[in-house]
């Protein structure tokens, strides 16, 4: 079976949990015997005016570049299209990270004879509609059994890839417009996430949260939803060792500082916890556009010499700062899934995660907390420093229960949900 | 003749209120007046109250005939007191028929047997005491917390004067033999013990009302036709449950009451057997045979072993810590500290920290007042830090009085019994488990 496979970023060039999942998940299908064709949007921000040619879809053998990896990868070939899309951007950011000429509103993005400008990159909706326009080609240009689309920026291009080829069409929901923004939903993303899943033969969903986010604000007839869990592979990672320079307990926030991920209620809970213990530093790590917020709320809580910010980390230091960590927390205010909390666990630091993540599904051990209630997510951090058979029951069950989350399971019931739609 | 023994057991936990580690050091009011208030209340009136009625009308029908026993902690005596003092005097009323015997246990239906041996005496002569005021009777049948029960815990309640023990007729524990008979301890035979026919007593208490049970609906009739199927050699059967069995856990819609006001009259016509409380059953009938129980068993899940209490790390900290406590709370004198102190040690904090359920999510399902055993963890040792302070406080000076030694042996051993009892469970989980933890946590589903 050979699956026409839509994403947006893919490792090493990763920016969040989506290319790691999607990292996972091909390897776990790729061990079941499936064949995948990986299409992915080349780095952000890269302006070539060789992109213009994407318009014309005749031209796109020419541009798309077919990359066969390592051995490893063996039946996977990518396809890399020359294009700023950005994962984790919105449309405002968007428009401020390109420049921005004029551009007329257009309607229907999706209609077949779509009229491309050949101006480049100053507007979201039109990458995802080049996007489209170019899977177009892509599909007609290979053949395959089922064509699967990982969240809004490529449903687009697998309802175009389904229109051309006749093939059923998988969406994969890793996170929605709701989960982003809370209630403030752009109405555009929010219709192409809606037309995604509605043209879908089959939508998948990372957690049982998010499944009950399409099915009641989508209106995805709950028969075609199913959910299959995340997992998380440790493959080549090694330990850290870390040397501490300070005696203190240390309570860790680590992920993007937006909305969805609750940084204002972690910090109103190490207030509470700093107003009584003097034995506890907190730590948070990551940026975003919350960030100068979160600082001046700090230094007007006056708590500045025992909450220190690090800034984005990259690599080994996510790894570092889990090794100096004692407690690592995840309030996030929604959270499809959150495979961070597993790297905690894997890493031995007992987790505190919000009831409001698909995570909180897979982990029955995991300490959870409703991410506004604040006094109960001090109580638990102060019980995590403070008694030690929590900590050490948590990180014991935790180390087995991550341990058995495998891709190769996931990969298992997605195999299926082909098989069932491709009629194999 | 064959002896039919029926046992209730009365039992409701002073439960803490959400404490906070913030309220530390701040707060020293540790109960939730209102829930235990409420439960107890409303307990009283579908169970203790109705049943209690029940019981009287029976023996006052049957004469001398109808025999039943109780054991009442003394924790749940003093909510009655403070709550529901109806019921304490409905309970007199029975003690005066003469066909009701009071059973002892500890005070606080802790775990003391297993830790702290002068702490479980100095408990359990308490509960005597208590016992004597309010019915007028002198228990000579032990029973401890929850049915724990090994050989060196029997001894030590023959030690304090008791004439007979009851416990959980555990198959790991019997292996061939039959619960319906008398036994002894296996240290000091003078020490009868009365084994829990699991099988009959779960019928009524856990399987009345399920109707995926094949042999719903349960009638009188079809009760005493099992009674009837039992081994014709067989002496005594045991039927120990809790009380709130009859119109809490089995509510009076299941029809419980008209099962147990039509028992007896059933159970006579067959003609083959009669009633005797525990303390005749055990004078009445010769002993077969020592019984061994190295391990402490319990009446408790489907390991019936501690591994409800004790057992996972929250468990045994907090379980160690609250005893650890305890010589310094004593020293004190100090009245109320000790009886915080005593309330702190009940069995049901433990067993809200229990997470055997969590591999298959029931602890969601049956009633807790906390949402998880980590919830339930921290309040209690958040409670326990502050209770700390108070002792410390009260002590005053006494930091630097010299320690006296701590009693090592005994705090050794029920750890090394504790932990290889739980090697030897399958932690398998069956149906009957389901069952005994859905009615245990039923307890407090009353609000």
């Amino acid at each position: 079976m050979k699956i026409l496979m839509f994403g947006w970023e893919f490792p090493p060039h990763i920016s969040g949990g989506l290319g790691t999942a999607c990292y996972g998940l091909t390897k776990g299908l790729v061990k079941n015997g499936t064949e995948i064709l990986f299409v992915v949007p080349k780095a952000y921000g890269d302006e070539d005016t060789n992109a213009a040619r994407f318009v014309n879809a005749s031209d796109v053998e020419t541009v798309g570049t077919q990359v066969e990896l390592e051995k490893l990868w063996g039946n996977i070939s990518f396809i890399q299209i020359d294009s700023n899309l950005v994962p984790y951007v919105d449309e405002k950011e968007f428009n401020l990270c390109a420049s921005i000429d004029k551009v007329e509103k257009r309607e229907g993005i999706f209609r077949h004879k779509y009229s491309f400008t050949g101006k480049y990159g100053t507007n979201l909706m039109e990458e995802v509609a080049r996007y489209a326009l170019v899977a177009a080609t892509i599909a007609q240009n290979n053949t395959f059994d089922v064509i699967h689309a990982h969240d809004w920026l490529t449903y687009a291009a697998g309802i175009m890839a389904k229109r051309v080829s006749n093939k059923p069409l998988v969406v994969h929901v890793h996170a929605t417009e709701f989960d982003r923004t809370g209630e403030n939903v752009n109405p555009d993303v929010f219709n192409i996430e809606k037309q995604g899943m509605e043209q879908a033969d089959k939508v998948i969903t990372v957690s049982n949260l998010t499944r009950n986010i399409v099915i009641s604000k989508y209106g995805i007839d709950p028969q075609k939803v199913v959910t299959v869990h995340n997992a998380v592979d440790f493959y080549g990672r090694e330990a850290f060792e870390v040397k501490r320079n300070v005696n203190d307990k240390i309570i860790t926030f680590l992920g993007r500082i937006t909305y969805q991920k609750g940084p204002e209620y972690f910090i109103e809970a190490a207030y509470k916890v700093i107003e009584r213990c003097n034995n506890v530093r907190f730590v948070m790590a990551g940026s975003g556009d919350m960030m100068k917020k979160m600082v001046r709320r700090v230094a007007k809580l006056g708590m500045g010499t025992r909450f220190h910010f690090t800034g984005f980390l990259k690599g080994n230091e996510v790894q570092q700062m889990f090794a100096l960590s004692d407690v690592y927390v995840m309030p996030s205010v929604s959270e499809p899934f959150g495979i961070s909390p597993l790297e905690a666990m894997r890493s031995n630091i007992p987790v505190i995660i919000s009831k409001q993540s698909g995570v909180s599904e897979v982990l029955k051990y995991a300490i959870k907390v409703d991410f506004w209630d604040v006094d109960a997510m001090a109580d638990l951090m102060y019980g995590l420093v403070t008694y030690p058979s929590l900590s050490k029951f948590s990180v014991r069950n935790g180390q087995e229960e991550v341990n058995s989350l495998k891709w190769e399971n996931a990969a298992m019931k997605i195999r299926k949900i082909y098989n069932r739609i491709a009629n194999i | 003749m064959k002896t039919i023994c029926l046992y209730f057991q009365v039992h409701q936990p002073f439960r803490l209120k959400r404490y906070r580690f913030f309220d530390i050091g701040k707060d020293h009011f540790y109960y939730d007046d209102f829930s235990n208030r409420s439960i107890l209340r409303k307990v009283a009136e579908k169970c203790y109250l109705p049943t209690n009625q029940l019981m009287l009308d029976l023996i006052k029908a049957y004469g001398k005939q109808f025999k039943i026993a109780y054991s009442l902690s003394g924790i749940v005596i003093e909510q009655m007191e403070q709550y529901a003092p109806e019921v304490i005097e409905s309970f007199k009323k029975l003690a005066k028929t003469g066909c009701v015997e009071f059973l002892g246990e500890t005070y606080s239906h802790s775990l003391a047997s297993l830790q702290n041996s002068k702490e479980f005496e100095e408990q359990v002569k308490l509960q005597t005491s208590l016992i004597r005021k309010h019915f007028g009777q002198n228990p000579t049948v032990f029973r401890n917390t929850e049915l724990i029960y090994s050989d060196s815990i029997g001894k030590r309640v023959a030690d304090m004067g008791f004439k007979a023990m009851l416990t959980e007729g555990a198959k790991h524990v019997l292996g061939w033999r039959s619960p319906n008979f008398l036994y002894t301890n296996a240290i000091e035979p003078r020490l009868k013990i009365l084994l829990k026919n699991f099988r009959l007593s779960d019928d009524i208490a856990f399987r009345f009302s399920d109707k995926n049970w094949h042999e719903w609906p349960l009638t009188a009739e079809k009760y005493v036709s099992w009674l009837n199927d039992t081994d014709e050699k067989d002496e005594v059967i045991n039927l120990f449950m809790d009380y709130e069995t009859f119109g809490e856990h089995q509510n009076k819609a299941t029809g419980i009451f008209d099962f147990l006001r039509e028992l007896p009259n059933k159970i006579f016509a067959n003609g083959k057997f009669e009633f005797k409380t525990p303390g005749e059953a055990a004078e009445s009938h010769q002993p077969v045979s020592p019984i061994h129980v190295q391990y402490p068993i319990s009446w408790a899940d489907e390991e019936r072993d501690l591994s409800a209490w004790l057992g996972n790390e929250m468990q045994d900290e907090a379980y160690s810590k609250i005893y650890q406590t305890g010589e310094k709370v004593l020293k004190t004198k100090n009245e109320n500290l000790i009886k915080t102190w005593r309330s702190l040690q009940t069995s049901d904090h433990f067993y809200y920290m229990c997470t055997k359920w969590f591999s298959d999510g029931d602890v969601h399902i049956y009633f807790n007042p906390y949402d998880t055993p980590y919830e339930a963890f921290i309040n209690y040792m958040n409670v326990v830090s502050d209770f700390e302070i108070l002792v410390d406080n009260a002590s005053g000076n006494s930091k630097s009085v010299k320690k006296t030694e701590k009693p090592a042996a005994e705090k050794i051993k029920p750890k090394a019994e504790k932990t290889s009892v739980k090697k030897s469970i399958v932690a398998t989980k069956k149906v009957v488990k389901k069952e005994t933890t859905a009615v245990k946590r039923k307890t407090g589903k009353l609000l």
